[in-house]
């Protein structure tokens, strides 16, 4: 009895920090795992490297200190995970954005965000067009047989032709017809985000069964009626599923277009120049920089699809 | 002479399936009139379903001829003539019950304050008021039933076709949806045509009750029942209730004796 009297209730606090460590705990092994083998991988590239040298210059040195050397050469094969953190944080928070050129404020190409935001603002503008045409095929494919029939073999024969190989045709043709900038670059990543929102929403504007295809003929409404009041809030979910695939194949076609065009600015320059000079911790740190970037647009996207689902009452 | 609201003619009605034809409906003549609450019941397969979708001009008949208030069926349609519910609720879940109900009266263009007016009235008669504004799955499956309902009745038409509404629904909860569904009908001074499988739920609703059988599907009864208008759940106890339910087991079994 008296035990039991002496036991106070856990603490709120406490209960809440075990929750949260109970949540969090097998994410930071997977992650530790991960940067434990990172860091093997980079030791056993860069020996090489670090042994040529001190053989050239005819040193010997420790295993120490050729652990030491792997992980802090300047063109590492593979650099380690500290320097690409270190390269990540010393050109975004350690670069202003905008820096002063003769008495004008002017973009900071040193800056990782700057970089980013020459890749994010066409990804975000090709997304847009793509999601809408892929709206309007899905909805054509949906309402026409010949669309049905037609639309779909050469949407997936698109998907086949390799982005690289026709990027810089696309590119230089816009380009004689006076197109330049965000425009050709966004049309790009356009190509690459229309797919998944057609195969996604002709699945979800097909996915109302027969009987609530029945009740609206029974008040006689229209095709249009049936695509506003039915099909459209019906394949939402199955919009949200597609905007996912389709914003992540955006920032890939943006970045591909970058690549192969001499773009000077944007993530994919940045890959393109780190790779000319052997960069390669500027090489990691631009693809850090666009994984996080699409993890934030998705994980954006994830939250405008939980509000939008639970508004609609079809989130439980 | 009763003015006929829903007359077929020798209705026939194949199926082209790919397992070959499947006759649906056989010679199939019934004057339904107005204010009838009519039950159609026999075994699976029947046609039933297929009667009530012909008359909804939800099917197509492949001969013979339906008029529904001296018009085609479409045309019956277009002219608002019935209300449809399925035996499933088959409300739209990303609505509310008060959006649901809305439905038919934002696609038939009624304008705002009489579309709230109308389903205000219509959430009454199916006693789910308060219930407006929560989402189809927060309610019973009874209630999304009624809900159902209520959307049928909101335009006011005059005939209401209800293929088996309350199959899903447990005994007890049936024969309060039975009840209210009478008095709704005595209200509202309705045509109802009704599919069921149960025989006392037929017996209890019905002024005429259709008796089918399968294989091609025909009618092989229609019983007109002298139970009066006003019903209490107790008569199903009472001799004339008993009679006529034992008139249609006997029509059922004498439509599948014909099968075999
Ligand atoms: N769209 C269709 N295509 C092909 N065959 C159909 C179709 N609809 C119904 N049938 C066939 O027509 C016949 C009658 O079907 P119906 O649905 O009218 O029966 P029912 O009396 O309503 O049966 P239940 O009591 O099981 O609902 C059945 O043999 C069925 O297989
Ligand atoms: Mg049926």
């Amino acid at each position: 009895m008296s035990i039991a009297a002496d036991q106070t209730p856990p603490c709120a606090f406490c209960m809440a920090m075990r929750r949260i460590s109970m949540a969090i705990l097998p994410v930071l092994v997977v992650v530790g795992v991960i940067v434990a083998i990172w860091y093997a991988a980079a030791y056993g590239m860069n020996r090489v490297s670090t042994l040529d040298t001190a053989e050239r210059r005819g040193i010997e040195i420790s295993a120490a200190e050729v652990f030491a050397d792997t992980m802090a050469q300047e063109r590492p094969r593979l650099p380690a995970p500290h320097q690409v953190v270190a390269e990540l944080w010393n050109t975004t928070a350690g670069e202003p954005i905008l820096r002063e050129r003769r008495g004008e404020y002017q973009p900071n190409p040193r800056s990782l965000f700057f970089h980013a935001y020459q890749t994010l603002a066409p990804t975000l503008l090709g997304f847009v067009i793509g999601t809408l045409a892929g709206l309007l095929l899905a909805i054509g494919i949906v309402h026409n047989r010949a669309m049905d029939m037609s639309v779909m073999p050469w949407a997936i024969a698109s998907q086949t032709i390799p982005i690289l190989a026709i990027a810089p045709i696309v590119i230089v043709v816009l380009n004689a017809v006076g197109l330049t900038g965000v425009v050709p670059k966004s049309l790009i990543s356009a190509y690459l985000s229309f797919f998944p929102v057609v195969v996604g929403m002709v699945k979800g504007l097909r996915s109302p069964g027969a009987m609530d295809l029945d009740l609206l003929r029974t008040y006689s409404a229209s095709r249009s009626e049936t695509l506003v009041k039915l099909r459209l809030p019906a394949s939402i979910p199955f919009l949200f599923a597609s905007l996912k695939v389709a914003i992540a194949a955006a920032l890939v076609g943006t970045i591909v277009a970058e690549l192969p065009t001499g773009a000077r600015f944007g993530l994919g320059a940045r890959l393109l120049t780190g790779s000319y000079y052997g960069q390669t911790i500027q090489i990691w740190s631009a693809l850090f920089m666009a994984a996080i970037c699409a993890a934030c647009l998705v994980a954006l996207l994830g939250l405008i699809e939980r509000t939008t689902l639970r508004r609609m009452g079809l989130d439980r | 002479m009763p003015e006929a609201v829903i007359s077929a003619d020798a209705l026939d009605l194949t199926f082209q399936t790919n397992d070959g034809p499947v006759q649906a409906l056989s010679d199939v003549s019934l004057d339904i009139n107005k204010g009838d609450f009519v039950s159609f019941i026999g075994p699976s397969g029947c046609g039933k379903t297929t009667f009530l979708r012909v008359i909804a001009a939800l099917e197509q008949p492949t001969g013979g001829e339906v008029t529904v208030n001296g018009m085609t069926p479409d045309e019956a349609r277009r002219a608002r003539a019935y209300g449809y519910v399925f035996q499933a609720a088959g409300l739209y879940p990303w609505r509310t019950i008060e959006k649901n109900i809305k439905l038919p009266l934002e696609i038939m263009g009624f304008d705002r304050t009489e579309q709230e007016r109308r389903a205000n009235n219509v959430l009454q008669l199916v006693d789910l008021e308060g219930f407006g504004k929560k989402f189809p799955w927060q309610l019973s499956g009874g209630m999304q039933q009624r809900a159902s309902i209520a959307r049928a009745l909101a335009f006011d038409a005059d005939i209401l076709l209800m293929d088996e509404p309350f199959g899903a629904l447990d005994e007890i909860v049936r024969d309060r949806l039975n009840e209210e569904l009478l008095k709704l009908w005595a209200r509202t001074e309705k045509t109802i045509g009704f599919v069921t499988h149960s025989i006392p739920e037929a017996v209890y609703l019905s002024t005429k009750i259709v008796v089918m059988s399968p294989r091609p599907g025909r009618i092989t009864d229609v019983i007109e029942s002298d139970l009066p208008r006003d019903r209490p759940l107790d008569i199903r106890d009472t001799p004339e209730f008993l009679a006529l339910a034992h008139r249609v087991r006997e029509g059922l079994r004498e439509g599948h004796a014909y099968d075999e």
